[in-house]
């Protein structure tokens, strides 16, 4: 079986590489960034691609639960750093647009009120901070069944992700609407279903 | 071979600040020559025009008929076939037809016209057009009287233009313009830009350029040039009417209702290049603003 042979291959592979592995992509923006690589409007080519790549990790973290429950296949040790590893690249995607995008502070205020996908944007930023922080055992700990509900809010944090992606583009694109779809799954999978009784079997 | 262009210089003189200089001043003086009647430096543009690179203009577009990335057009419009090239002209004109790109260009007198081309996504870059003044096209063709509106298609090529699979819009492209826009002598049909042939992802062979309207009202590719009464159908009036009005004039104080106008970003300023605010039609406003007169551009956007 796939699962077993997965579970069995990455018993021994720890999560710690990923964070490793994970600042590789903004070193190479960098790189790219200041050799050129970027082409011509490297700002919006860092800005676009660290907050793709964090939509991408919040959709892969959603897909950890599903994965376990309907394959057997175990990646739960890795959710936390992919869970983290999507903040530090939304950051960063926030970053780049305060300091090398927009710049203006007037601006950014009035864009955060004004503008419907910065507003979105922001509201899932926000709401990832208290996940962010409370990724740790120390917390898991403290907080013990509050720990659950609170991470809880990954269930609208990465739709509003999805959201704020579809609100940006000019004309009908397809990619976020794909996104859009793969994340209403994914949430869709995790409804349970009231267990039907089974009618009392009599003789 | 038919050329395209007449360039005054070779490419390796346009970086060249003195020829820059130069160059300028003899476009000011071809347009006086052409006897246009405007005082003073005719089309004063924006002082201080830095054209960005080639590589810039033509690694940056938007052409959605080739994908809506910015790097698409410059990956696959080199399918798009040129030659042969027929535009449509129709409508209420003297001398309506199907003219052939060689026939029109070798009655038009080519300048060179240096503008900052703003897009509605706010960023902006300075482009060296080659091209001549839709009005020289339409005076040959003759418009009729009771003609008010210009209208304009792109080729629609699905075999060439892998975009057209996506209804990102209604295809074709369309866009128009009133007639003393279209009148203007700042509106321009682009044939090249630093003095070579215009590539492919810029419109080629022939596109419109309208220096104080956003980026978008300036249809690449043309093969439909019509003359009417009604205001035209325009494709991203279409798309969503809330944020691309028909006029769609740069305008600083019209915000698009997602993002702020007030400022663009400068393409090629680099990684730490900064914004610089948006002026009010581009920077054309002595040359046009009196198009507008009496008319609510807040409305009207």
């Amino acid at each position: 079986m796939i699962a077993e042979r997965i579970n069995k291959g990455t018993r021994k592979v720890p999560a710690w590489p990923i964070y490793i592995l994970g600042a590789l992509p903004p070193l190479w923006l960098i790189w790219q960034g200041f050799t050129g690589g970027l082409g011509v409007d490297p700002v919006k080519e860092m800005e676009h691609q660290m907050g793709l790549w964090g939509l991408w990790l919040l959709i892969a973290g959603l897909c950890i639960t599903p994965l376990q429950r309907f394959a057997g296949i175990r990646l739960i040790k890795y959710r936390r750093a992919i869970g983290l590893l999507a903040f530090f690249y939304i950051l960063l995607h926030l970053l780049i647009w305060l300091v090398l995008d927009v710049q203006i502070p007037s601006q950014i205020i009035a864009d955060i009120y004004k503008r419907p996908y910065i507003t979105v944007g922001m509201a899932a930023f926000v709401l990832l901070i208290p996940l962010a922080l409370t990724s740790n055992n120390w917390s898991i700990r403290k907080l013990g069944a509050r720990w659950r509900q609170l991470h809880k809010l990954v269930y609208v944090i990465v739709p509003l992700g999805g959201v704020h992606f579809l609100m940006l583009v000019r004309g009908f694109q397809i990619e976020p609407l794909i996104y859009l779809a793969a994340i209403a799954v994914l949430l869709a999978l995790r409804i349970r279903l009231p267990r039907r009784k089974r009618p009392a079997t009599t003789g | 071979m038919i050329r395209l262009t007449t360039p005054k210089f070779r490419d390796c003189d346009v970086t060249d600040e003195a020829a820059y200089l130069n160059r300028r001043q003899l476009i000011a003086g071809a347009a006086m020559g052409a006897g246009l009647g405007l005082a003073g430096p005719a089309f004063a543009a924006p002082e201080g025009l830095e054209p960005n690179s080639f590589e810039d203009i033509t690694n940056y577009n938007n052409y959605y008929e080739f994908g809506t990335g910015k790097r698409d057009p410059a990956e696959y419009a080199h399918a798009l076939t040129t030659e042969p090239w027929t535009v449509k002209i129709d409508g209420m004109v003297d001398k309506p037809g199907d003219y052939q790109f060689e026939d029109i260009l070798s009655n038009a007198q080519i300048e060179e016209r240096i503008y900052r081309l703003r897009c509605v996504e706010a960023w902006s870059m300075v482009i060296p057009w080659n091209g001549f003044t839709l009005a020289s096209l339409l005076d040959r063709v003759g418009v009729q009287s009771g003609a008010k509106y210009v209208a304009f298609e792109t080729a629609t090529r699905p075999d060439e233009m892998p975009g057209l699979r996506y209804p990102v819009l209604n295809w074709p492209y369309r866009e128009g313009l009133r007639l003393d826009e279209a009148m203007h002598p700042l509106t321009l049909i682009a044939t090249g830009l630093y003095g070579k042939e215009l590539p492919n992802q810029n419109g080629a062979p022939l596109r419109l350029v309208v220096p104080w309207k956003y980026g978008f009202k300036g249809i690449k590719s043309i093969v439909r040039i019509t003359l009417q009464e009604d205001e035209p159908f325009t494709s991203w009036n279409d798309a969503n009417a809330g944020e691309y009005g028909f006029y769609s004039n740069v305008n600083p104080n019209v915000d698009h209702p997602r993002w702020s106008q007030a400022t663009e970003r400068v393409i090629g300023a680099g990684l730490f290049g900064s914004r610089r605010e948006t002026e009010m039609f581009n920077g054309y406003g002595e040359e046009v603003a009196q198009l507008y007169d009496g008319m609510d551009l807040s409305e009207n956007f």
